[in-house]
């Protein structure tokens, strides 16, 4: 097995974990201001993967520009389903809220597989074939866009919360709940606003993937699962760490699927995520509350 | 109590062979629902990876049966015994670096995954694709291997049911039953009170694990296959829990009552909707997941506390 070929993995491991890191700091932003758990998060993906791909198939849309029009539906969407469902669901046990989610999965894979079947679809562009060659490293010029994209949203997310007023008020929301009704905040839209901007996350994480992956409804809750794992392993609530998880998962599946078999790749994000709850549960760049 | 008893017993004398198996469903997600009960409902610990110790039970039991024709009598001891084992490890690791909550809920869904994947590059139990029990004569009640007509399964998964609520009774009332509602309530204040809150919790574990290995022992027999991304998926554990929850945590007809309630409303779906010629792949699941979705929002403490006010009953 030669270098440049481990290298090539790594690399395309690196740009597809950026595109996962996207999708949960979707999940870590929710997590870290509601305190919900969004066991719907991977099914969210989906349906945004199949919003690029019927936007591609109706108007000939190239999934980067879908990711406007799909992350602004997913916004409302988010609003919407935190305003009218979720927040009454607050104060309640995690096992009513996780339940709550559960039914919300549900649905959703299962009217994903009544709309479109269980075949997988995709989109077909010229320059997922093309590729950058650096020496004797090949960029595929999709992966590289999607990785891209995936920066640019983080990064737009990130100066939101640091800089705008709306963000400072949500962070407020996240540290103290009672301290940020007393000072007048209205919480409840907040949160609202916050489970909009982590489906808009998700929206385009989703749009970027569907350059990557064909489309399929089982997928949901596979990402579901790879979404927590990557915000566990970078810590809940985290942003850069959700980032960071997602580039070490990309990276550990590829070099997995490498290495050993394609199929025992998520056991190895698996066991990394038993690693990092047992010896650093607030996750690696958590902290700890 | 004894009527439903009676009821319970004479039953496959009134109904069918499709009823038969409807019924024996309901009761192999009570029983089921009632051991995750005593982890969640009784000492507060969420596990969402009941499946890994079906998944485990399932296929310790069909193991030594379909490699060395060692029926399950023997399998069920050495299940339990590795289940247990299975959930001690992850209680240690999870209560002894202070897991709790979202945490240990998605700590026990990563183990069930784990052994999941582990199970499907395991050839020796037939890796993904599966290990087939033989389907033995159905006219016989061969009970030492444990086949025989589906009227034997319904009437050792009643016994099953049976025996658990009888032994949920008791150790709600038992001295560990009260030391588990009370770090089920708070943990802080249970262990300022003296309670050695990780034995006990380790001890809730333990009989879960032990109770539904039992479970999966009954699966490898009554089915006869098992698929590892089937048995320990995680719908699985989420299908095991649905009972307990919609019925009511913590409370000992719950899981009897929710697994009946989703039981019926799964088929009387499915019944409707090819009555109304709807027959299109996930639609059934959809209402399933509506239904439940209603019930969570308008019902919190799930539908058998609701239904006890208005009977009167204390339970």
């Amino acid at each position: 097995m030669s270098f440049d070929l481990v290298a090539n993995v790594v690399i395309a491991g690196v740009l597809t974990g950026l595109v996962y890191g996207l999708m949960a700091l979707g999940l870590s932003v929710i997590f870290g201001v509601v305190r919900v758990v969004n066991f719907a998060h991977g099914e969210m993906m989906t349906i945004a993967m199949y919003g690029a791909t019927m936007l591609f198939a109706a108007f000939q849309l190239d999934p980067f520009l879908a990711m406007l029009p799909v992350a602004a539906a997913f916004f409302v969407f988010g609003y919407v389903m935190q305003a009218g469902l979720i927040n009454p669901f607050i104060t309640r046990p995690e096992h009513s809220q996780f339940m709550l989610l559960v039914a919300v999965a549900i649905v959703m894979v299962n009217a994903m597989l009544m709309i479109f079947g269980p075949d997988a679809r995709n989109v077909q562009l010229d320059y997922q074939l093309e590729s950058f060659e650096i020496g004797k490293i090949l960029l595929d010029k999709a992966r590289l866009y999607a990785a891209a994209a995936a920066i640019v949203a983080a990064a737009a997310l990130f100066l939101f919360f640091r800089f705008s007023l709306t963000g400072k008020a949500i962070r407020a929301c996240a540290d103290n709940y009672l301290g940020a009704k007393v000072v007048g905040l209205n919480v409840k839209k907040y949160y609202a606003l916050t489970f909009g901007l982590g489906s808009a996350c998700v929206a385009v994480a989703g749009c970027a993937m569907a350059l990557l992956v064909d489309v399929t409804p089982a997928l949901g809750p596979y990402y579901t699962l790879l979404a927590f794992v990557i915000v566990i392993v970078g810590g809940l609530g985290s942003m850069t760490g959700a980032l960071l998880g997602g580039v070490l998962i990309g990276m550990s599946e590829a070099l997995a699927g490498l290495f050993i078999t394609p199929s025992a790749k998520s056991m190895f994000s698996f066991g990394l995520l038993i690693l990092v709850l047992l010896l650093r549960p607030q996750g690696l760049l958590g902290r700890r509350s | 109590m004894g009527l439903l008893a009676i009821l319970l017993i004479a039953l496959p004398a009134a109904v069918g062979p499709y009823a038969l198996s409807v019924a024996t469903l309901i009761l192999y997600f009570a029983y089921t629902g009632q051991a995750w009960n005593v982890m969640m409902g009784f000492a507060g610990q969420l596990s969402l990876g009941h499946s890994l110790y079906v998944g485990v039970g399932a296929y310790t039991a069909g193991a030594l049966f379909f490699h060395y024709g060692i029926g399950p009598w023997a399998g069920l001891w050495l299940a339990m015994l590795l289940c247990v084992a299975f959930g001690l490890v992850i209680g240690f690791l999870a209560f002894r670096f202070g897991i709790s909550g979202v945490y240990f809920a998605l700590l026990t869904i990563a183990f069930a995954e784990f052994t999941r994947i582990g199970f499907d590059h395991l050839d020796w139990l037939g890796g993904p694709g599966g290990m087939f029990l033989k389907v033995a004569q159905r006219d016989t009640w061969d009970v030492l291997n444990f086949r025989g007509p589906p009227l034997m399964y319904y009437y050792s998964m009643l016994f099953l049911t049976a025996l658990a609520f009888l032994i949920c009774t008791l150790l709600l009332k038992s001295r560990a039953g009260y030391y588990w509602q009370a770090i089920r309530e708070n943990e802080e204040a249970a262990q300022a009170l003296g309670i050695n809150t990780f034995r006990w919790k380790m001890l809730a574990v333990a009989i879960s694990a032990a109770m539904t290995a039992v479970s999966g022992v009954f699966f490898a027999f009554y089915y006869n296959n098992l698929f590892p991304h089937e048995i320990f998926s995680m719908n699985r554990s989420i299908e095991l829990i649905l009972g307990p929850v919609i019925g009511g945590i913590g409370t000992l007809f719950g899981p009897i009552f929710g697994a009946a309630v989703l039981t019926l409303l799964s088929d009387g779906i499915t019944e409707a909707l090819a009555a109304l010629g709807w027959e299109i792949p996930g639609i059934k699941q959809v209402f399933y997941g509506l239904v439940l979705l209603i019930v969570v929002m308008f019902l919190p403490h799930g539908i058998w506390p609701a239904v006890a006010k208005k009977l009167k009953i204390h339970a």
